[in-house]
């Protein structure tokens, strides 16, 4: 094992090996720190989307595109009824209730969307709110009243009769100027949303939050489900990690005890792996993945075990046979078997370790291309339903026409990722090469 | 090594190892499954060796000398006849008397760098056949490793304990080789052309040092050399080999002063001396090749190359062992 270490030693000469190193490092590094902040459970309930995102942007670019561009988008402002200054006068059976939210709008540009969420703890007798939208030069609107449930989200953009009242969207038409012609211009100031409501239990509260929605959220942006990129693109390296690395060592392993178990034993064990090997060889590993997921199941463990079931007796095993064939034949060998060495112990301690070297640059490049092949079957929308990973981000992407509409960040965020990814291993990978095979330095 | 060890190995009567009608033929085949002939490398070998005493096996590269070797360590089985180790075949043997069989036996092989795993470093080496005859204790297995080293005088041992193979010259190579060979305390070694890689400096060094093992342990020492200038000093028995079979055997001096087979008068005739003479004078050597061991000549294999050929006889039929002197045996219609 010593010449092993030696080599490893020698790395420290190759930067491109140092970068390979530092990149890999800060890749465990944060996969590391994401699964202990996002535990798995927790990982894949956000996945799921729904309710844990429900303040959050639809379709949001992240922070620093905006920054590059030189922009001033609005962020996701939550303007809570626990910061307002609340009016209570009670009635007998009830009370009213002014709640006045108000917050400072100062972006150039409007924000996506306007959504209210109610929370009530009456009973039985459903409360009654009149909204009514205050801009910072004093132009009223009322959005209308409504009976509420308990959990009660008015959705104002959506709602179509205001929409017609004002021409616009209501989130554009809400924030714009007075001016009638013209594409419209943000009016910057303090906007208040006011909720006349009535309770009609004398224990009834109602709570409030209006949250207006921004245009950029966070340093990766949020998909169409709201949900917020960076949980995907910090998930996808553990994930793609546990995949490329469990994927190239069972291939491998596996690959290179049966070339071994092959040449040792030779006759007609060598030539079942051989030809085992030759078919399995012609057999393309995508369409069969497919249809693995297609019919069977798209789990990512259902996924791993056969890239490694189609790897075992891969084209590896020809290359591994070459180079321990005339190993097999080498006075070593036969000196082992003359002390008595067993048939595995000769394998496992004699024949492999021989070849290990050039072994260990192959197998660091194997691990990228498990990496991007697990990346591709999500893109073709195989990936694992549950589970964030890149592939899954691209595919959304896709589906979602995401270059059409301008998201190039949600294309390219995990690209880049995936992309590093692979650099890293590379550059390590050639490093390694030029350690364990001499020959290539001159060259 | 301790006397009582030595007094119970000595005390098994007959001799340590024989070999009986022992036939090693590989078998060549044609696409895999069509037999068209075999190699008969080992030919119907007889001998017998006593304890203790070192016997040399003779003869040109292609003779069957190495092919026997590995029949004796079990590593072909023989296609016909039987090994016998202290009274037992070893066809008879089961897994871990096979085992126990191979630990008895120390081997030696040519290439000293080929022998050693470059990938190990010689403590692991030496530790490799405790390991695999079951020596647990690591300390146990160190101290053997280092009195082992000291046998061939590879001193102190500390010094190539943490060496790797290619750290070495060949002659400490091919100790830490001879090392590995004695680490289980074998009654026998069977030695495959020990020194033909050495560098001409070492070779009697080696010699001297297996020599010197045997006699110290009381040893059987077979040696496998072509090379038959320097048999005389290291061994008491010859067995001269041609073409997979043995066609002389004698002490070491009754052979090479009276050689009596045409092929070991041959062989006498070849080696150089240190006589300036020899620059002019031409050596007469048996014409020919070797003959193929595929398919050997009918009756006496040397019968094409020798100048004493009778024909009608040594071409139809194999001589017979014969005796024409004390103690010397040979397979020639010569002596009839």
């Amino acid at each position: 094992m010593k010449p092993l270490l030696d080599g490893l030693r020698r790395l420290g000469q190759y930067p491109s090996a140092l970068v390979g190193l530092a990149i890999i490092f800060a890749l465990v590094g944060t996969a590391v720190f994401t699964v202990v902040t996002i535990p798995y459970g927790q990982a894949l309930e956000l996945w799921r989307g729904g309710e844990p995102w429900r303040m959050h942007p639809v379709n949001a670019r992240p922070v620093w595109v905006d920054r590059i561009a030189g922009n001033n988008s609005p962020r996701t402002m939550v303007v809570s009824s626990a910061d307002a200054v609340i009016e209570q006068e009670p009635f007998v059976g009830g009370s009213r209730v002014r709640i006045p939210l108000d917050f400072d709008f100062g972006y150039a540009d409007f924000p996506s969307e306007l959504n209210l969420f109610l929370t009530s703890t009456h009973v039985e007798r459903e409360p009654f709110v009149r909204l009514t939208w205050e801009t910072p030069d004093s132009r009223e609107f009322i959005l209308g009243g409504r009976r509420l449930a308990r959990e009660e989200r008015v959705s104002i953009s959506q709602d179509w009769e205001l929409e017609r009242r004002l021409g616009r969207v209501p989130h554009v038409g809400l924030f714009a100027g007075p001016a009638e012609d013209g594409p419209p211009q943000v009016l910057e100031g303090r906007y208040r949303l006011m909720l006349d409501v009535i309770l009609f239990e004398e224990d009834a509260r109602i709570d409030a939050d209006l949250v207006v929605y921004g245009r950029v959220h966070g340093l990766a942006g949020t998909d169409h489900q709201r949900r917020d990129l960076m949980v995907a693109l910090l998930w996808g390296i553990p994930v793609a990690l546990a995949f490329g690395l469990l994927a190239a060592v069972g291939t491998t392993v596996t690959t290179l005890v049966i070339a071994a178990a092959g040449v040792w034993y030779g006759g007609w064990v060598d030539a079942v792996i051989q030809r085992l090997t030759e078919v399995n060889i012609i057999l393309p590993m995508l369409p069969i993945l497919v249809m693995v997921g297609t019919l069977y199941s798209t789990s990512i463990w259902v996924m791993l075990g056969v890239v490694i079931a189609l790897g075992i007796f891969s084209a590896g095993i020809k290359m591994y046979r070459a180079m321990l064939l005339p190993i097999r034949e080498s006075p070593y060998i036969e000196a082992a078997k003359a002390y008595g060495a067993g048939n595995a112990r000769i394998i496992l301690r004699y024949m492999i370790p021989r070849i290990l070297p050039v072994l260990i640059p192959t197998f660091v490049t194997l691990i990228p291309s498990f990496v991007f092949l697990e990346a591709s079957l999500a893109l073709l929308g195989l990936g694992d339903p549950v589970l964030p990973t890149w592939g899954k981000v691209m595919n959304d992407a896709q589906t979602q026409s995401a270059l059409y509409h301008g998201f190039y960040y949600w294309v390219l965020s995990p690209a880049a990722l995936l992309m590093l990814t692979g650099l890293g291993f590379a550059m390590l990978g050639f490093a390694l090469d030029r350690v364990f095979n001499p020959r290539l330095r001159t060259m | 090594m301790n006397a009582s060890a030595r007094e119970v190995r000595s005390s098994v009567p007959g001799p340590v190892l024989s070999a009986r009608d022992l036939h090693t033929w590989f078998e060549l085949r044609q696409w895999g499954f069509l037999r068209v002939g075999s190699v008969r490398a080992v030919d119907g070998v007889n001998f017998d060796l006593q304890t203790g005493e070192a016997v040399a096996f003779v003869g040109e590269s292609g003779c069957g000398k190495s092919s026997l070797a590995r029949t004796l360590l079990g590593l072909h089985q023989p296609t016909r006849g039987e090994v016998i180790f202290e009274g037992r075949s070893l066809g008879t043997l089961d897994g871990a008397e096979r085992k126990a069989y191979l630990a008895r036996v120390g081997y030696v092989q040519q290439d000293p760098y080929g022998a050693l795993p470059p990938f190990m470093d010689v403590r692991r080496i030496l530790h490799e056949p405790l390991i695999v005859h079951g020596v647990r204790n690591r300390a146990e297995r160190d101290q053997r490793a280092r009195e082992a080293l000291e046998e061939v005088r590879l001193s102190p041992p500390e010094d190539f304990l943490s060496k790797f193979p290619h750290m070495l010259s060949g002659g400490q190579q091919q100790r830490v080789v001879i090392a590995r060979a004695l680490i289980l305390r074998p009654a026998m070694i069977i030695a495959d052309e020990p020194v033909s890689m050495l560098d001409a400096s070492v070779r009697v060094e080696i010699l001297q040092l297996l020599r010197r093992i045997q006699i110290d342990h009381g040893l059987t020492l077979a040696f496998i050399t072509h090379d038959l200038s320097t048999v005389r000093h290291f061994a008491e028995r010859i067995f001269v080999m041609y073409a997979g079979r043995i066609v002389e055997q004698a002490e070491v001096n009754e052979l090479l002063n009276h050689p009596q087979h045409p092929y070991t008068q041959a062989l006498l005739a070849a080696i150089s001396d240190p006589d300036p003479d020899n620059a002019r004078q031409q050596r007469e050597v048996p014409p020919g090749e070797p003959p193929s061991l595929l398919k050997p000549p009918a009756g006496c294999r040397f019968h094409p190359r020798c100048n004493r050929m009778i024909a009608g006889t040594c071409d139809r039929e194999y001589p017979p062992d014969l005796e024409p002197r004390q103690g010397h045996g040979t397979a020639c219609w010569l002596y009839r």
